[in-house]
């Protein structure tokens, strides 16, 4: 009953076409607009805006990377943490190298220069498919954390590897507190959601499709191959590069190569899968899932703890985060394919007819 | 029959011959195409006739032999290359993309039409939008034509073989070819669904003046619709004409029985 | 240059090779006759000889140990098949493997979970020093347990291809690995197949457990050890036995030459990411490996 469409009727294609047709839609979205923007930050926990708000949305803005190259384009990829890493170690030197020009546009050129290294290892897509593919990606992971470690001037030459991400100004405005990092990531992340929503509405996502779908089909109707496999790891790279360098700059305050290793690219292909491949909505609550969940399992064991007086360890702990994980990802590929997003949009659509049963 | 006035000759296959390996697909085939004429490609299993549909689509590439299009001479095609002179075709097992819309499908069809670049794509602002708009009421017009309103957002893989096909129809025409490449479009349907079809075909030809040339097994849909017709048979070409002199000729009919020759 | 330093290396390289090759043959068994890229491979090389393991330092004799744990191996392998393959049998291939990713993560929980996380030593009486002989007469080095492992492994082949070529049940495989369809319509069980070589998988895992148990210590990091396995299937393609122990070889082989030759000039750890370069530059020139299958898309 809530969610009936009925007397929404669109009369232009342009409506049509819009990001959100359902006015119900639209109300709930402007809603969770303002309660991100306005209330949380006033209202909010520094904890939870810090230690998970934050990494929530650069998780999900990764996430939404790899969806544009591997749920939207179909190229598997498992070297998503390295782009991150690219990203995150490239902004840290342009903020060092050359001040001037501003924590926005370095963050912009360390996507870049994690775009370009998505291109150069998406060279091989175009001869190589599917797993065999995903095996190439490893390559990358492992060769692109090699060198940023191997090589000192990634890193100013720091004797520990480990360098302290500098404080954030945008004309003169310090973003030195949770809040303050928390509206500075969710700006970027919002937008960027949007672009990436506007690109896979268009003829780029639907050529990212066909390729995923049919490749060769898409080839004989004129979408020029290598452009378009190029182009997916391009902004997927790009994605992953921004939300590395909000990683090291908004949430670990560190750069450090080891936050960057083979574990996150999978945890954030689970996201992909657990979210919903190829949805942008899927990408975010992948993220939420599991940026959540292990603190939902903590919480739980630390009541079980006091329940029973048992202490439950960290490792055993970290363990059943494994299983759990891995068995959600066998269950929801068993299950619903399409991850929480097609769970979601399920929900909505009982809310039609709720509460009356038909 | 078309009403059209059928013109000069648009396409035209010089002695193409195309080899696998050991298979002879094709051997020394010439004939050509007209403007606006509903050209047909009939022959037993196996004679070659995808396989010079794919030659003039640029998917395969021949040995030996000339393609000429609209005046220009070929020694191959290459698929993207056609796709840009305005050549769109439909495929025997249904290449459309599973997992997108139909109205995604069919707008696909329209991909060499598009200018905008990505990044005006991701803002989505003044042309990028614009662009959109005037491709969604190209394509809208197809799906009028085709009358699959009610299906237009439905994922392609959930709807039956008979709708899947005529999807594919909508985004080969999507793309406002001068030639289609018909390969067995009737293929797997029941009587409605043909004569559904047939009227489409037929429609396209007269109201667009598409040029056809398809490749069909059900002698009646050839004899109705078909101005002129090709038969090939273990990769030559055996006869060539209009469909009565073609259903007269005597090496067709023995080339379908199974007559030794 | 060191002429006998360098049949050192190489020998020590190709002999890394086999090793790597052990673990491939896993993945070449699975996909020959079902299809499914198992990404878990490498949990169940790890499962396998933590299991082991385990048992011995509780005591248990090495023999009991040995066929109790191949036992677990192969329950675990059928129950693999049951649990998460059969659901999933008409999905895409990257479905299926990205499942056993999952079933990876799986895997690796439940083997500390159940042993618990310390690393453990594992020995099997062959000593880990160079042959005498080889080393007195030529001065090279080669280490005693490496030709082992090189036996076994040599030893193992030759059982699977018995195995494939002489036996009914492998006749049966290949006919899977094959073609499904054909294969169900001569009345070949499918589902009991596919259990089978599951089982064997185990079993291969199991082996290759304890030879890399031996020479790294049976600990977490032995799952990436399976990682390195990839890059061998890679050059050797996905369903070819041969091919797992020729890309073994030259991904050892190269390996070790480069980290020994090319490594001090790049300050080293180059292990973490040559095998895969290879293998990519490997991949440009023939996608499908050595010995794989060429796929040919129709339209």
């Amino acid at each position: 009953m809530l969610y009936r469409e009925a007397g929404q009727f669109k009369s232009t294609y342009a409506q049509d076409q819009q990001i959100f047709p359902i006015r119900q839609d639209r109300i709930a979205f402007w809603a969770l607009l303002v309660f991100a923007f306005v209330v949380l930050p006033l209202v909010g926990d520094q904890y939870w805006l810090g230690a998970i708000l934050t990494p929530f949305q650069i998780f999900a803005l990764a996430t939404l990377g790899l969806n544009i190259l591997t749920g939207y384009a179909g190229q598997l990829s498992l070297g998503t943490a390295a782009f991150m890493a690219v990203g995150a170690f490239m902004a840290y030197n342009f903020v060092l190298r050359m001040p001037w020009l501003g924590i926005i546009p370095s963050f912009i050129l360390a996507g870049l220069c994690a775009a370009a290294v998505g291109i150069v290892f998406g060279l091989p897509s175009l001869r190589i498919k599917g797993f065999y593919l995903a095996v190439a990606t490893l390559a990358c992971q492992f060769f692109v954390l090699w060198a940023l470690q191997r090589f000192g001037w990634f890193t100013n030459y720091s004797s520990s590897g480990v360098v302290t991400a500098q404080q954030i100004e945008i004309l003169g405005y310090a973003f030195n507190t949770p809040a303050k990092k928390y509206l500075l990531t969710l700006s970027v992340v919002a937008l960027m959601a949007l672009a990436a929503k506007n690109l896979m509405r268009s003829e780029t996502g639907r050529a990212f499709m066909a390729v995923r779908d049919m490749d060769v089909a898409a080839s004989v109707i004129g979408i020029p191959m290598m452009k378009t496999k190029l182009l997916a790891f391009a902004i997927s790279s790009f994605y992953c590069g921004v939300a590395g360098a909000l990683h090291a700059f908004c949430y670990l305050g560190t750069v450090e190569p080891e936050a960057y290793s083979l574990d996150l690219s999978f945890r954030i292909l689970f996201m992909v899968i657990i979210g919903g491949v190829g949805s942008i909505l899927g990408s975010f609550l992948g993220a939420a899932f599991i940026t959540l969940f292990p603190i939902f399992l903590n919480l739980v064991s630390g009541w079980m703890s006091h329940a029973t007086g048992v202490e439950i360890s960290h490792a055993l702990i970290s363990n059943l985060e494994s299983i759990i994980f891995g068995g959600l990802i066998v269950f929801f590929l068993i299950v619903e394919p399409q991850g929480l997003a097609r769970l979601w949009q399920i929900a909505k659509e009982k809310l039609r007819l709720w509460p009356f049963p038909h | 029959m078309s009403s059209r006035q059928v013109g000069g000759v648009m396409l035209a296959v010089e002695n193409v011959s195309l080899t696998f390996g050991g298979v002879k697909a094709l051997q020394e085939v010439s004939f050509d195409v007209r403007e606006n004429e509903v050209r047909a490609i009939i022959g037993p299993n196996g004679a070659g006739k995808s396989s010079m549909l794919n030659v003039i689509n640029g998917v395969y590439h021949p040995q030996q032999g000339k393609i000429r299009f609209q005046g220009r001479e070929f020694r191959d095609m290459d698929s993207h290359q056609t796709a840009e002179m305005g050549v769109a075709r439909t495929f025997q097992n249904i290449a459309l993309f599973k997992g997108m819309t139909v109205l995604d499908n069919l707008m696909t069809g329209r991909n060499l039409k598009m200018r905008c670049n990505f990044l005006q794509q991701a803002l989505w602002i003044g042309p990028a939008k614009r662009e959109e708009l005037e491709h969604r009421r190209a394509v809208e017009e197809v799906i009028d034509f085709l009358e699959i309103q009610h299906i237009r957002k439905t994922p392609v893989g959930k709807l039956p073989y008979g709708l899947q096909k005529r999807v594919e129809l909508g985004r080969a025409l999507a793309a406002e070819p001068k030639l289609l490449l018909l390969d067995e479009p009737m293929a797997g349907m029941n009587l409605e669904e043909k004569q559904d079809m047939c009227r489409f075909v037929l429609e396209v030809n007269d109201h667009y003046g598409t040029t056809i040339v398809l490749i069909e097994h059900d002698m009646g849909v050839v004899m109705d619709i078909s101005d002129r017709v090709v038969v090939l048979d273990y990769g030559r070409k055996i006869a060539d004409g209009s469909p009565e002199e073609v259903r007269g000729n005597q090496t067709v009919i023995d080339a379908y029985l199974g007559v030794a020759h | 240059m060191d002429f006998v330093f360098f049949i050192e290396v190489l020998a020590g390289g190709l002999l890394a090779g086999v090793m790597y090759s052990l673990v491939a043959l896993g993945f070449v068994l699975i996909y020959k006759a079902s299809g499914v890229f198992n990404f878990a491979q490498g949990a169940m090389v790890f499962f396998a000889a933590l299991t082991f393991v385990s048992l011995v330092e509780r005591g248990w004799n090495f023999w009991l140990a040995l066929v109790v744990t191949l036992a677990v191996m192969v329950l675990l392998g059928l129950a693999i098949e049951r649990v998460v393959l059969r659901p999933l049998v008409n999905q895409s291939q990257i479905t299926l493997f990205m499942a056993t990713i999952g079933l990876t993560f799986v895997l690796e929980g439940l083997s500390q979970l159940v042993w618990g996380s310390q690393p453990h030593g594992l020995e099997l009486g062959i000593p880990d020093v160079p042959m005498e002989w080889l080393s007195q007469k030529w001065n090279i080095n080669i280490s005693q347990f490496d030709l082992f492992a090189a036996a076994v492994a040599g030893l193992l082949v030759a059982v699977l291809a018995v195995f494939f070529h002489k036996t009914r049940i492998g006749r049966a495989l290949r006919a899977v690995a094959d073609d499904h369809q054909a294969a169900l319509a001569v009345g070949i069980p499918l589902q009991h197949i596919w259990a089978i070589v599951w089982a064997v998988a185990g079993f291969v895992a199991l082996v290759a457990g304890l030879m890399w148990g031996v020479r790294n210590g049976v600990q977490f990091a032995l799952t990436f050890v399976a990682l390195k396995a990839l890059p061998v299937l890679l050059i050797g393609g996905f369903e070819s036995i041969p091919g797992a122990i020729l890309g073994g070889l030259i991904i050892g082989a190269t390996e070790k030459l480069a980290e020994v030759y090319f490594g001090p000039y790049v300050g080293g750890g180059i292990e973490s990411w040559f095998a895969y370069v290879v293998a990519l530059l490997f991949l440009l020139v023939r996608p499908e490996g050595l010995f794989g299958e060429k796929h040919i898309d129709r339209v």
